[in-house]
């Protein structure tokens, strides 16, 4: 049974979806494009020369073991930072749903981290730890743990997680209370009635129920792990000690914008626009398979 | 200058109305706020009130980096300002912007203004000359590394506090009784990448990259893996694991552990002057940077860092020669003498730094002056005139990173220099390529 409405010319629904075609061109498609296009090349920052390498930027990127273990660091990165995020922002949620009391204050406190900018909340971060004058290192100083962000690879990527999953917490929690109060209370209350206790309703009917905002926040989650994190990597770590927090994203615009090797810095965009495409992909096909809607 | 000064703002006054029409009009783009902020402002405003013919409009386009970034985006754009200021490290790239960038010495005789390079101090200007001798930026704010003491915290370790402390070897030594004492923080170190390594190298006169340091074209390679600069990061790798040489990071976040009066040691730009002054709470001194004896019997000249001032292409007859009476007005010895003494930073010209002797600053103010002895002792040879290399901010990304491995006691100081080197040249070889 077909109810689509259908028109009957051409013109029409080309004029309609025109505004839509002609945004993503100018904004998308050019800016993408010239983003291959220069990755052809290794020009002089100046724009007065271009040299032609053809996939010369990719093989110098992909002959770098660097770039290469920098896959790794963001893989490690995204995941720690989306599990993170998620985790913390959903069991905030399963205890703001069973508040009775003060429900609107607890709720509007928790998301104001949200308000505050990456770079801000990097330097928030980065005073609290900072290796001599912090005052949570001065207390880890206190236990006998000398903290040091500055040398100690693990650390500095503890600390930058935790900075860019901040944040992020509070988006993930409006979310995540959002899915469960549209979570029928009786069927709660059947099971509850059945004898289910409070881990098997979560495991067998919560969740379940839940995993269309579950999907959709970790879709939005790793893109925001991929590209947003930069400005608390560069107040925090600026992508060392040696190349413990040097993501993708980070080496871009260190190349690009600090180095001035803009064919280099154009290669590593593409690359990036390939991997989240895959990302993506297999997001929908595979994991969207086990969401209910 | 014929007219008394109360002549020319009486005139300026009268003649306002009239003279906003003729004005030439041009754009200097800085990176400087907070204190210098304020104090380039103040040197374009008394530049402005000295005369009538042309106005300055002073910008300030962020960090160093954005700074440049700004200039190059405007240039693409066909917008670019009259003077840009750029850092040290963009050197190489500013010099092989060839029809982007007008040579100051070209802008002042194009300009028939007066230009007479010998005043400007040799290791000063050096880094930014082409490679006959002619000035291609003009110097604005430069420094160098020194020693930075806190003597109150060598007299509580029952340490001389005027002990000598001229050569790396008295320092181990030191370092030794300072850690024996219980102190924390013995030593540290700010822009490790321009003081243990570059300014380590130009003061022994050992090379940092062939041909020059890159002077002699932009098929330079690397070369700051030989024996004298192994021995020094291997040194400070020892003083790290034992606890004597604390890392702070890549920059100069040292800077704030010495002056809450942490750490007995720093080494730091010159420019640090004006912050530990105003921050130590205890008696400080100024110390030459330190030399291994068993290197050098006494040690060459240290190189400059800082920024200059580039004049851009592509702007009107008129605005050139704004520009180069600007940049004279700039060079004069009150000007300069005023900069060195309000920020430390070094004098650009000999005649600033005897301007500034004359004055009785460096009797005021002990220690200053070492700075500007520690640059001109000795005439520059070709391993101390300065560095020119490409994606030179990039290269001192990856020494800072390879520097990390050692001071984490991950990596020898061999292995370090050696990787950071071969990581290093692939980077200049994609920069020659970008100049072809």
């Amino acid at each position: 049974m077909e109810k689509r409405v259908t028109f009957k010319g051409i013109w029409l629904p080309i004029l309609l979806v025109l505004p839509q075609i002609v945004i993503t061109a100018v904004f998308f498609f050019y800016p993408a494009g010239q983003a291959v296009w220069q990755s052809l090349f290794i020009p002089d920052p100046f724009g007065l020369s271009m040299q032609w390498v053809g996939l010369g930027n990719f093989e110098y990127l992909f002959s770098d073991p660097y770039y290469r273990a920098s896959f790794v660091t963001t893989a490690v990165f995204s995941i720690l930072v989306t599990v993170v995020s998620m985790g913390v922002a959903l069991y905030l949620a399963l205890l703001a749903d069973r508040l009775i009391k003060g429900a609107g204050a607890y709720r509007t406190l928790l998301i104001w981290p949200y308000a505050v900018a990456p770079a801000v909340a990097g330097v928030l971060w980065l005073f609290m730890f900072n290796t001599r004058v912090g005052v949570v290192s001065w207390y880890l100083g206190l236990l006998g743990y000398d903290w040091n962000h500055v040398l100690n690879e693990g650390e500095a990527m503890g600390l930058v997680v935790v900075a860019s999953a901040w944040g992020r917490i509070s988006y993930n929690f409006l979310f995540f209370l959002a899915g469960l109060q549209a979570i029928p209370k009786s069927v709660i209350e059947a099971a509850a009635i059945d004898g289910a206790h409070f881990w098997t309703r979560f495991r067998t009917i919560v969740f379940p129920l839940l995993s269309p905002t579950t999907f959709f926040l970790l879709v939005v989650n790793i893109i925001y792990a991929f590209f947003e994190t930069f400005g608390v990597i560069h107040t925090i770590t600026s992508g060392g000690p040696q190349q413990a927090t040097t993501i993708l994203v980070y080496k871009v615009f260190s190349d690009g914008f600090v180095g001035q090797d803009l064919g280099s810095s154009a290669a590593q965009s593409v690359v990036l626009l390939f991997l989240v495409s895959i990302l993506t992909v297999v997001q929908f096909k595979f994991i969207e398979r086990r969401v209910h809607y | 200058m014929k007219y008394s000064t109360s002549f020319i703002a009486g005139a300026a006054v009268l003649c306002s109305a009239q003279t906003a029409f003729a004005q030439t009009e041009i754009e200097f783009w800085h990176a400087f706020t907070g204190r210098l902020g304020e104090l380039v402002a103040e040197q374009v405003e008394t530049f402005n009130a000295s005369q009538n013919d042309y106005t300055v409009v002073a910008s300030h386009k962020g960090n160093y980096s954005e700074t440049l970034n700004a200039g190059i985006a405007a240039f693409r754009a066909g917008e670019q300002p009259d003077i840009l200021m750029v850092f040290e490290v963009g050197t190489a790239t500013m010099m092989g912007a060839k029809g982007a960038v007008k040579p100051v010495y070209e802008v002042m005789e194009d300009a028939g203004a007066e230009f007479d390079q010998s005043k400007y101090i040799g290791s000063v200007k050096g880094y930014y000359t082409s490679a006959d001798g002619n000035m291609l930026s003009l110097p604005f704010n430069s420094s160098t590394p020194v020693l930075w003491v806190n003597r109150d915290m060598l007299e509580e370790a029952g340490i001389d506090p005027d002990t000598d402390l001229s050569t790396w070897e008295n320092v181990g030594a030191t370092l030794d009784q300072l850690k024996e004492a219980g102190v924390d923080c013995p030593m540290t170190t700010a822009w490790q990448s321009w003081i243990q390594l570059e300014n380590m190298s130009a003061y022994h006169d050992v090379p940092f990259a062939t041909k020059d340091n890159g002077f002699g074209g932009t098929d330079t390679e690397l070369v700051f893996n030989s024996p004298a600069q192994v021995a020094h990061i291997s040194a400070l790798g020892d003083w790290a694991k034992e606890g004597k040489f604390i890392y702070a990071g890549r920059r100069n976040e040292g800077g704030a552990n010495f002056r809450s009066g942490e750490c007995a040691l720093f080494t730091e730009s010159s420019a640090g002057y004006a912050g530990i002054k105003a921050e130590a709470e205890f008696a400080f001194d100024v110390r030459p940077l330190p030399y291994w004896s068993e290197l050098v019997d006494e040690p060459q000249n240290t190189i400059i860092g800082g920024a200059s001032l580039w004049v851009m292409e592509g702007q009107t007859d008129e605005e050139y020669k704004a520009v180069a009476a600007f940049l004279n007005f700039l060079s004069s010895p009150e000007i300069q003498a005023k900069w060195h003494q309000d920020t430390g930073y070094l004098p650009i010209t000999t005649e600033a730094g005897e301007k500034t002797r004359a004055d009785g600053f460096y009797d005021e103010n002990p220690g200053t002056d070492i700075a500007v002895i520690q640059m001109t002792a000795n005439e520059p040879t070709n391993n101390s005139k300065g560095l020119r290399l490409g994606s030179f901010d990039q290269i001192r990304g990856i020494i800072d990173e390879e520097l990390e491995a050692v001071w984490a006691g991950d990596k020898d100081a061999q292995a370090a220099l050696d990787s950071a080197v071969e990581r290093g040249n692939a980077l200049l070889r994609r920069f020659e390529s970008s100049q072809r």
